[in-house]
């Protein structure tokens, strides 16, 4: 029944659409032959006809929401009673909150760098040897795993047991191997921010490597033979060749990777919950959400600046998109 | 003094033989042009030349030095590409200056050569410009300028005028030629344009599946090609060829049935021939007479008439086999016209069943 209900439902969007498309279409064309429209604004008028629908699926999904979080972000805890800036107030007050934009930025800037820096590397080196393709594999894999599987799997790696168990952390295993002590590393302030960078470096490394590779394979290869005559050393190549000429990819996966960074929160989550000083934004904003009765002014304070936090990174990454076109 | 040695060498991929025990001697300061058609392996033994392919065995010297082992940046070359191959994201002028910063030039002689080789080049005013903002010609200037700058021992050209149009290609032959008077470099140069390789070259090197099919100079390899490959590749239009079989032979040369229905003696002979063997007669367009007297001739319809204004080609065909003929360029012949085409026997070739030349 469900089923039934739910390729009926998809058939009659499917329809609906088309009914629309076709009907429109048809009504323009008619305006147009009999001259009720001059001529020239027929193809503005039909791109709108064509836009239209999305425009408004993402009105409702999307422009809408960000207008009632930036509302909510004025109300009471509740949404009831406007409290102007006084959750904003809060926000600046808040040790949770600075200690959240501390980190954020920590990721920001370790994150993204690193991810781009191995993927980059390991993409080269990989072109090199005839097991390349397996390592790519290998090193891709974690893109495959959901941010809360890689949450698990690293907690066995940074697990820790009281000083007389058994350590069953790989880490810990190491380290008591060489005769130090077992750590508890996750509460470790500052270095389990690392810690837990590790994770997401670990995961978006594939992503930049697969990228690189193909982006690898558009250079031409007479163009590296022309700089090896010239005398250059593999690194030389490397940096003064390879490099500028995947200026573009790096940019791309740079702010993919950094946008995907400002949302961080499975993670942390997963891991810490954001005890010991590991706090980021997203999470703060989940606590304040949906934990303990929920407070949806405060909540919205922390999901705007979010936001706020992406918006420069999508304004340039658009401008150059154009500035790319025009060229 | 720069002259290159090769020897026997060979180069497999996995079990394809592409190049085949070839040996060839380039004097210093020539003009060697490496010919042939796809596939025949002169870029291989260029790429070879420069360090950029293995050489599986045999050896390549360079002033003596044999190289096998070198990486190219220690072999003194430069290379120029069909592709260009400039670095896209640096200025004309740093693409120039590249090896010379790698070399560690000061920074006065590095101005210095640069703007040397682009007043040579004529590209003094796109110095600053990026490469993808200059024509293709521009661009292949400034591939020859970036080699001209590091005043290598060896210039290494592969198809540097394949990617130009047909204008350019002309204009920039002449300037390769002139360029070669005034740097006195030894070049090597790879092409499948047989018309690049005899205007320019001093020597070329007619290259066939691997194998050196004959070397000499142009006019050698026109006039006097040593088989049936180097006939048909050298010259253009095509030369015709006709099969046919040999009536008698004596010292003076060799008389051979012409379509069944008279003979011709081309005073050319060879000893693994004999009487009733099947050969091919070679004759060039330009050396086939028409409407003129001569010893042999015999009548053609026109199917094909081809204005070139300095000459005029025309298509014919006896008895099953295609002939080009050239005549002179206000010709009046028509197509549909019927033709009395004869030949000169001194300019023609005969070639054995195994394609060799007749001497």
């Amino acid at each position: 029944m469900n089923i039934i209900s739910l390729i009926s439902t998809v058939l009659a969007g499917i329809f609906f659409f088309i009914i629309y498309f076709r009907l429109f279409n048809f009504i323009l064309d008619y305006i147009i032959k009999y001259k009720i429209i001059s001529h020239r604004y027929e193809n503005s008028i039909r791109s709108i006809i064509f836009i239209a629908p999305a425009f408004l699926v993402l009105f409702t999904f999307i422009l809408f929401p960000v207008f009632e979080t930036i509302r909510l972000s004025f109300y009471d805890k509740f949404g009831r009673e406007f409290i102007g800036f006084e959750n904003y107030l809060w926000a600046i007050k808040d040790n949770e909150f600075r200690r959240s934009i501390l980190n954020n930025l920590g990721w920001l800037l370790i994150v993204p760098t690193l991810s781009t820096f191995f993927g980059l590397v390991i993409a080269n080196l990989t072109d090199r040897i005839w097991w390349g393709t397996i390592a790519k594999s290998i090193i891709f894999m974690p893109m495959a795993i959901s941010f809360v599987g890689a949450g698990v799997i690293w907690k066995f790696i940074y697990d820790y047991r009281g000083i007389d168990d058994q350590q069953i952390g790989l880490l810990n295993a190491i380290v008591v191997s060489f005769g130090l002590e077992p750590q508890a590393w996750l509460t470790i302030p500052i270095w389990n921010n690392l810690f837990l960078m590790a994770i997401m470096i670990w995961i978006q490394t594939g992503l930049a490597l697969v990228i690189f590779s193909a982006a690898l394979r558009g250079i031409p290869k007479e163009t590296l033979e022309a700089a090896r005559i010239d005398g250059a050393s593999e690194f030389r190549i490397f940096w003064s060749i390879i490099i500028p000429f995947l200026e573009q990819t790096i940019l791309v996966i740079w702010t993919i990777i950094t946008i995907l960074v400002l949302k961080v929160f499975d993670i942390i989550y997963a891991m810490t919950n954001g005890q010991w000083q590991t706090e980021v934004l997203a999470n703060l904003m989940y606590d304040w959400m949906f934990r303990g009765g929920g407070d949806s002014g405060r909540g919205s304070v922390l999901a705007f600046c979010i936001m706020i936090g992406v918006i420069p990174i999508l304004a340039w990454n658009l401008y150059r998109h154009r500035n790319e076109q025009s060229t | 003094m720069s002259e290159i040695n090769i020897k026997k060498i060979n180069k497999y991929y996995g079990s394809n033989h592409i190049i085949k025990d070839v040996s060839l001697d380039i004097k210093s300061q020539s003009f060697t042009v490496l010919v042939g058609p796809s596939g025949c392996g002169k870029s291989t033994i260029l790429r070879m030349i420069a360090g950029l392919e293995d050489i599986n065995s045999g050896t390549i010297a360079i002033d003596g030095t044999v190289v096998n082992d070198l990486a190219p940046k220690q072999r003194n070359i430069a290379m120029v590409f069909q592709s260009y191959a400039l670095y896209p994201h640096m200025t004309v002028f740093n693409n120039m200056a590249f090896g010379l910063k790698l070399e560690k030039r000061s920074k006065d002689e590095i101005e210095e050569r640069v703007h040397e080789a682009a007043k040579i080049l004529q590209i003094e005013d796109y110095l600053q410009r990026k490469p993808k903002q200059l024509s293709g010609g521009q661009r292949q200037r400034v591939a020859i300028g970036r080699a001209i700058t590091r005043k290598p021992k060896v210039f290494l050209f592969d198809e540097p005028l394949s990617n130009l149009d047909a204008a350019l290609r002309v204009q920039m032959r002449v300037e390769l030629a002139k360029l070669h008077d005034q740097l006195d470099a030894t070049m090597i140069y790879v092409t499948h344009d047989q018309t690049e390789a005899m205007t320019m070259a001093d020597e070329i090197v007619v290259l066939d599946q691997g194998i050196i099919s004959q070397s000499g100079g142009p006019m050698q390899l026109y006039n006097n090609p040593s088989n049936l490959f180097v006939g048909g590749f050298i010259g253009s239009p095509k030369m015709n060829f006709i099969n046919t079989k040999i009536l008698s032979s004596n010292s003076k040369g060799t008389k051979v049935d012409l379509f069944g229905s008279s003979d011709i003696v081309i005073p050319k002979t060879s000893k693994t021939s004999s009487s009733g063997d099947q050969v091919t007669l070679g004759v060039r367009p330009e050396h086939l007479l028409v409407n003129k007297k001569s010893s042999s001739s015999w009548e053609s319809k026109v199917f094909v008439v081809e204005k070139l204004g300095s000459g005029t080609f025309l298509y014919l065909e006896k008895e099953g086999e295609p002939l080009v003929v050239e005549t002179e360029g206000d010709s009046k012949i028509k197509v549909g016209d019927s033709v009395k085409v004869g030949f000169d026997p001194d300019k023609c070739h005969l070639f054995d069943s195994s394609n060799n030349s007749f001497t």
